[in-house]
């Protein structure tokens, strides 16, 4: 029989700061049973770490718990001293943390840890608490754990590291498990194995787990339950698949219909401008306006961009070159990009697809190959005159919003400079016209200009990046990366706006991701990358339906099964079906 | 944040505005400490009209006024606070012109020492390779020999090859160029790693996709990204120069006794500490102290205020 272990009631959560308090969780409602797992799901800033912090009484400060109740099994322990709290703290409520690496002390072995945890719980003696640490390693699947006991914690490789977080966690037997996005720090491979190892534990020993994450995908895997979190507030409560599947709130039908799918390609992602506002964005006639000029760029015959043989090695250690080692980051790469034509390169970090960005925009140089683009060489091309012609065709969209726009320059002044740079513009006042212009074409609104890019958020910034990158009327865009360190709902804006520039400009693109289903969401044809070689070409919808190669084989594997929000039909038509039987 | 509709902002609403400015007005130490800076500051530069005397004006100098105690002391006179010299300058007076020479030479060898290792450590930084490797060798040497050594070499090898009375109307620049030259490396160091930080962000790749030449991408990108270190630097660099220069005016290297600084007044003083004239030397030792005191204060709230991690 489940019984409620964690009960939290109107809990607020407050911090001062010198703009008055923020709220951080707003009365917030939560509870969990035992054997069951409740995901807590929201972006960046909705105030899910917040309400686990709270429970744990481990609130930064200024922070502070401005009002409502925690019970743990009907015992309130909300508004105990620290010293009290620490007897709850690990013995009845365990953590597990997002970054296996700094959650455990490099410098004692495992054993040591799990040791001294148990024996201040549980007042195990030495022996007692060794067969205990080690039938805990067991119970987290580690292999050969009492030899493995007594390594350190380099000695484990990234997911089993996290395994022995986990053990740690349930030293004490905990009756609930606060999980603070316990698989964001992994790869695809072994987050499968964590989530499956968590839900085993939980239904085994009847714990309850709190388990925050801002990945759809995870808790489509193993929540029972799901509470979604906006802006400090509960927004909505209720079973996954009724989340997931049919959601009331309209905060949560918009963050679901966010989430690239995996399985159907859709031409644009529904339902998300309500997120962040963003200006209208007008329809722009190419044959007059600034964007449309020397669009001519002389029709050439095959491929825009065409690589061959293409090799980069880095360098690593030595001053003055002594004790260097040799890293190929790009091995024999070969592939074409046609006119007009979305082409994806998908690999888990280090595979060397950034590289190739790289080298293609002549940031690197490379060790051997050819890049032709347009029908021209770029590796032949010694002088940056030269260069720059080619260059001004291309441009690039970086990875991460905070560092890609330099932060001590005006809006206005990024963008121009590019425009300055090139000489694209007959005069200032041209200038600041096409700036304005270029910042309402990406959805920012021509005031922006005057402001620096701290007082934007990151998928603001972003557009910031975009306008720059056509400021100098490129007919090839370079996306590294371009919202993987979004949320989600910032994502599919940005990407809809990509879409929208493509369809509208012509661009051909080459989009660069780690993220299967928004490359089946942008890409006509995808590259695959592993460790510096280019595996497998294939159109999109041939990748994902019959891969080839062993390793795409395996990527496409590992991608959560998540499948979107089901339309209202099908929905009141399940509804229906559960109320007959 | 997401407010677009907000009108432009002008520098001063920015400044008042920022954390560093709400920072300041909330630590009463940073709030004295710039107090006192600032009105030393301002006497040295308007020393010509705060001063009750002139003490370098030969006119208004008695020398029946010599060696007269402080005004509250017995034997004391009103119109000299502080008390007199031996040639009969007004204390006070002296040190509010010491001060000025002193604040010219640190601000001065400062800004010297700043413009070249600014200089060295963005090449060093963005170069990297060989080029990095040999300017950070040097700066390796230079480090392992004290500054005041550097200085007093450089001194010498000045009075070496100038005739007397040139050194001493040069006396202030070959000082700037001394203490500048064993001060260069702390930035150099300083703007080559955080230049090696900033060198691989995407906006300088951003950068280099639109075609921009390096030097641009240094000059207009990444210098303004490193100054912030630069000026907490700077200013603790600022005491460090001023007490340097007493150190060499005290070791009687620096500037002459005809236009003494801060250091040349202790040592005029210290002549006759023992023969009970005490204030010759501990006032112009306690503007010193006072000074160096204030501007470290500074310094160290700049590092606080400008560090994230500390905030």
């Amino acid at each position: 029989m489940s019984k409620t272990l964690l009960d939290i009631k109107d809990l607020v959560v407050e911090f001062p700061s010198r703009h008055g308090d923020v709220i951080a969780a707003k009365n917030v409602c939560l509870s969990v049973e035992s054997g069951e797992i409740l995901g807590v799901v929201g972006e960046s800033g909705a105030g899910k770490s917040t309400i686990g912090n709270a429970v744990m009484g481990l609130l930064e400060r200024p922070g502070r718990v401005g009002g409502g109740e925690v019970f743990l099994e009907g015992e309130k322990i909300s508004g105990l001293s620290q010293v009290q709290m620490r007897k709850i703290r690990g013995k009845r409520i365990g953590m597990i943390f997002q970054d296996p690496l700094t959650s455990l002390n490099p410098l004692e072995t495992i054993a040591k840890q799990l040791i001294g945890t148990i024996q201040t719980h549980l007042g195990f003696n030495d022996a007692d608490a060794r067969e205990r640490a080690i039938s805990l390693l067991d119970q987290v699947g580690i292999p050969n754990p009492s030899e493995r006991v007594d390594h350190y914690p380099h000695q484990f490789s990234g997911g089993m590291r996290q395994r022995v977080v986990i053990a740690l966690a349930l030293c004490a037997e905990p009756e609930v498990i606060l999980a603070d996005e316990p698989t964001t720090a992994l790869d695809v491979s072994i987050q499968a194995q964590i989530l499956d190892l968590l839900k085993k534990l939980v239904r085994e020993k009847g714990v309850g787990m709190i388990l925050i994450t801002h990945d759809m995908g995870v808790i489509a895997e193993v929540a029972d339950r799901v509470a979604v979190m906006y802006r400090g507030v509960v927004v909505e409560t209720g079973p996954t698949a009724k989340i997931l599947g049919n959601p009331d709130h309209p905060y949560s039908r918009s963050l679901i219909s966010a989430v690239p799918r995996p399985d159907v390609r859709l031409h644009r992602f529904p339902m998300v401008e309500s997120i962040e506002a963003a200006g209208e964005r007008k329809d722009l006639d190419l044959s007059t306006h600034w964007l449309g000029k020397a669009r001519d760029f002389g029709q050439s015959d095959g491929p825009l961009l065409k690589v061959d043989n293409l090799e980069m090695v880095f360098k690593t250690g030595g001053m003055f070159g002594g004790g260097s080692s040799i890293v190929r980051a790009v091995d024999d790469v070969s592939f074409d990009i046609r006119n007009g034509e979305c082409f994806g390169i998908v690999g888990e970090s280090g595979s060397g697809k950034s590289t190739i960005a790289r080298l293609v925009t002549s940031i690197y140089k490379s060790a051997g190959g050819s890049i032709n683009f347009a029908g021209t060489d770029l590796t032949k091309i010694k002088k940056r005159k030269e260069l720059n012609v080619h260059r001004r065709q291309m441009q690039m969209i970086f990875q991460d919003p905070f560092s890609s726009v330099n932060a001590r320059m005006k809006v206005r002044d990024i963008i121009a400079e590019p425009i300055r740079f090139h000489k694209l513009a007959s005069s200032e006042k041209e200038t600041r016209q096409i700036v304005d212009d270029l910042l309402d074409h990406v959805g920012l609104g021509a005031k922006a200009a005057v402001k620096y890019p701290h007082e934007f958020s990151g998928g603001q910034r972003q557009r910031i990046s975009i306008a720059r990158a056509l400021a100098t009327r490129p007919r090839f865009l370079i996306c590294d990366e371009p919202t993987s360190a979004l949320d989600v709902s910032i994502q599919a804006q940005i990407l809809n706006l990509l879409k929208d520039l493509q369809d509208e400009l012509g661009l051909t693109m080459m989009f660069i991701s780690h993220d299967l289903p928004v490359i089946r969401q942008m890409c006509d044809r995808v590259g695959v990358m592993s460790k510096g070689k280019m595996v497998e070409i294939a159109e999109t919808e041939e990748l994902f339906v019959a891969p080839k190669h062993d390793y795409s084989k395996h990527l496409i594997s590992l991608m959560p099964s998540y499948t979107g929000l089901m339309n209202k039909e099908d929905a009141q038509a399940e509804a229906g079906q559960a109320e007959a039987s | 944040m997401s407010d677009i509709s907000n009108e432009r902002s002008s520098f001063l609403t920015r400044f008042r505005e920022s954390d560093l400015w709400w920072n300041f007005k909330g630590s009463p130490g940073a709030i004295i400490a710039a107090t006192v800076t600032f009105l030393m500051i301002f006497g040295a530069a308007f020393a010509n009209f705060v001063a009750p005397h002139n003490p370098f004006d030969l006119a208004t100098v008695d020398l029946f006024d010599a060696l007269l105690p402080p005004a509250w002391e017995d034997g004391g006179k009103a119109s000299f606070l502080l008390g007199t010299d031996d040639q009969g300058r007004d204390v006070f007076s002296t040190i509010l012109y010491g001060s000025r020479i002193s604040l010219i030479v640190g601000f001065a060898s400062v800004g010297f020492a700043a413009i070249l290792g600014i200089a060295v450590g963005l090449v060093s930084g963005y170069a990297g390779g060989v080029v990095d490797s040999i300017l950070m060798r040097i700066a390796d040497v230079q480090l392992s020999f004290p500054a005041i050594l550097i200085a007093l070499l450089i001194d010498g090898v000045a009075r070496g090859i100038m005739p007397r009375e040139t050194h001493d109307e040069l006396a202030v620049y070959v000082l700037v160029i001394a203490i500048g030259l064993s001060f260069w490396v702390q930035y150099a160091r300083t703007v080559r790693s955080s230049v090696m930080v900033e060198r691989n962000k995407e906006y300088v790749q951003a950068g280099q996709v639109i075609g921009l030449p390096d030097w641009i991408i240094l000059v207009r990108h990444i210098l303004p990204n490193v100054m912030g270190p630069v000026l907490v630097i700077a200013t603790i660099q600022l005491a460090l120069a001023v007490i340097t220069e007493a150190t060499l005016s005290f070791l009687g290297v620096g500037v002459p006794p005809t236009s003494p600084s801060l250091g040349t007044l202790i040592r005029i003083g210290n002549d006759y500490l023992f023969s009970g004239e005490w204030w010759i030397t501990i006032f112009p030792g306690g503007a010193l102290v006072i000074l160096v005191l204030s501007v470290n204060i500074l310094g160290d709230w700049l590092r606080d205020a400008l560090n994230p991690k500390l905030r």
